[in-house]
């Protein structure tokens, strides 16, 4: 006989899977509106991100029942917690996504500063990234997840190289720093996006292996 | 932690029936031990060998060694009194003697000569009541009869009518399982109070009560200890799959 528990934790786990997919489009659709200078699109991210907001609190509703009705236990109580965790992690990628979108409304009304050939790449591996997150959640995988948390290195080292690319593009031609400043911001978002996946990743491992790897570095420096 | 009980390769019998398997296991002095497992289990069984309960069962049968203090409790040269003195016990229905609430806790002190004087056992008495956090509701009514208290204050008089002989381990069986949620709480926060002086272990079916009161749970099965953890690990990540599904009730 099927536990009633598992009802409720199917439905939670079909929940979050759902702001996953939703946050994931938000990310693509926003880079879509920078590179292809899609404005209307980038009015769509910012209004859709009201859906992402109200998918969060439900799943704060749903969580909460459960502690609260259900009493989970051992592996029950790591998934509650895990997706309780992992949830407004994604509505802040969501967030970021949509404040991308406002980036590209500007950057739209300009002329095209440079090329934004390192934006894609960057918004590419953040997307695989994210979808691997969301698959190792599904399927328990703490090695996937582990592999997932490396690439953030990727989106790190394409950062610093925009950063300083940006910065000696403003001192070579003031005339660009508007432009070159919001170009900032993004690449400071797509950075955001990936340390939050690795966030995600984190609970993934405590979900699958009951072990918190996050801090462990600082912590054991300190 | 030094262990104030310690149980080694444990088998009971009920006649030819096996009802404990080679269980080996310590109890740490002044922390809260919980037994959980389903019904049937071993557990009461196995609680009930710390003060030789089980002696009264003509076909009970204990191998195996359980010390308290280092002393083995089964060795012919032990006094039972002694040891049952020592080693208190609260059932899951409260049963206290029909007499007065003075009385109940009295009783014991008096049949042991703990007392000096009226006075002291007067001061044994309260003291007793205090620690089992009944005093206040029944300071005016000492010699009020027992039968006359609600449930959840007969339980505490029960408590009280075993701290009054200075035990140190106190056995719970399923103490709050007949009691409504504000005679539960009263009950778990006089364990977690108590812990400071008394050794306890507390058989119960209710995991949250487990959780809230134990320091450490042992987890039971067809009379075979599965699983002994401190009792955070047990209920976010045991180490056996049994465990597991008993305590997310995957099995009844």
């Amino acid at each position: 006989m099927e536990r009633i528990i598992d009802q409720k934790l199917d439905a939670l786990r079909d929940k979050l899977l759902l702001l996953g997919g939703t946050t994931e489009k938000a990310v693509h659709r926003a880079m879509r509106s920078l590179t292809e200078r899609d404005s209307d699109l980038a009015r769509q991210v910012i209004e859709d991100d009201k859906i992402v907001n109200r998918m969060e609190l439900e799943i704060d509703q749903m969580s909460i029942g459960i502690l609260a009705l259900q009493q989970p236990a051992a592996y029950d109580l790591r998934f509650v917690i895990s997706v309780a965790k992992i949830t407004p992690v994604l509505e802040r990628i969501a967030d970021h996504a949509a404040n991308i979108a406002e980036a590209a409304i500007v950057l739209n009304n300009e002329p095209e500063v440079r090329n934004y050939v390192d934006f894609p790449k960057m918004a590419e591996i953040a997307g695989e990234m994210l979808q691997a997150a969301l698959d190792a959640f599904t399927a328990e995988d703490a090695d996937l997840s582990r592999q997932v948390i490396k690439r953030d290195k990727e989106i790190d080292r394409i950062y610093d190289k925009v950063f300083a690319e940006l910065i000696e593009m403003m001192i070579e031609n003031p005339e660009v720093t508007t432009g070159a400043a919001h170009l900032l911001f993004v690449a400071k978002h797509l950075e955001r996006i990936g340390d939050y996946i690795k966030d995600i990743c984190e609970l993934n491992v405590y979900l699958t292996e009951a072990v918190f790897i996050k801090h462990r570095k600082s912590l054991r420096n300190s | 932690m030094a262990s104030k009980i310690k149980v080694t390769d444990l088998d009971f019998y009920y006649g030819d029936f096996k009802a404990l398997h080679d269980i080996t296991l310590d109890i740490p002095e002044r922390e809260v031990m919980a037994f959980i497992g389903p019904s049937g289990c071993g557990k009461s069984t196995f609680l009930r060998t710390f003060n030789r309960m089980n002696d009264t069962i003509p076909i009970a049968r204990v191998d195996g060694n359980i010390l308290i203090d280092g002393k083995d409790i089964n060795s012919p040269k032990t006094d039972v009194v002694a040891l049952r003195r020592k080693v208190g016990m609260v059932f899951q229905k409260s049963n206290p003697f029909p007499k007065s609430i003075f009385e109940n806790v009295a009783y014991g002190i008096r049949i042991n000569r703990m007392h000096s004087s009226k006075s002291d056992l007067e001061d044994k008495v309260e003291k007793a009541l205090r620690d089992a956090a009944l005093w206040e509701e029944v300071q005016d009514r000492l010699n009020t009869s027992a039968l006359g208290l609600s449930g959840g204050q007969q339980q505490r008089l029960c408590i009280a009518r075993a701290l009054a002989v200075q035990p140190e381990v106190i056995l719970m069986d399923e103490p709050a399982s007949a009691l409504d949620p504000i005679a539960t709480q009263k009950i778990e926060e006089l364990v977690v109070e108590l812990k400071k002086d008394y050794t306890i272990v507390i058989v119960t079916h209710n995991m949250q009560q487990a959780g809230r009161v134990s320091d450490k749970t042992a987890f039971f099965m067809l009379g075979k200890l599965i699983e002994v953890n401190p009792t955070d690990k047990m209920f976010t990540n045991p180490d056996e799959k049994l465990t597991e599904d008993y305590i997310t009730g995957r099995f009844g």
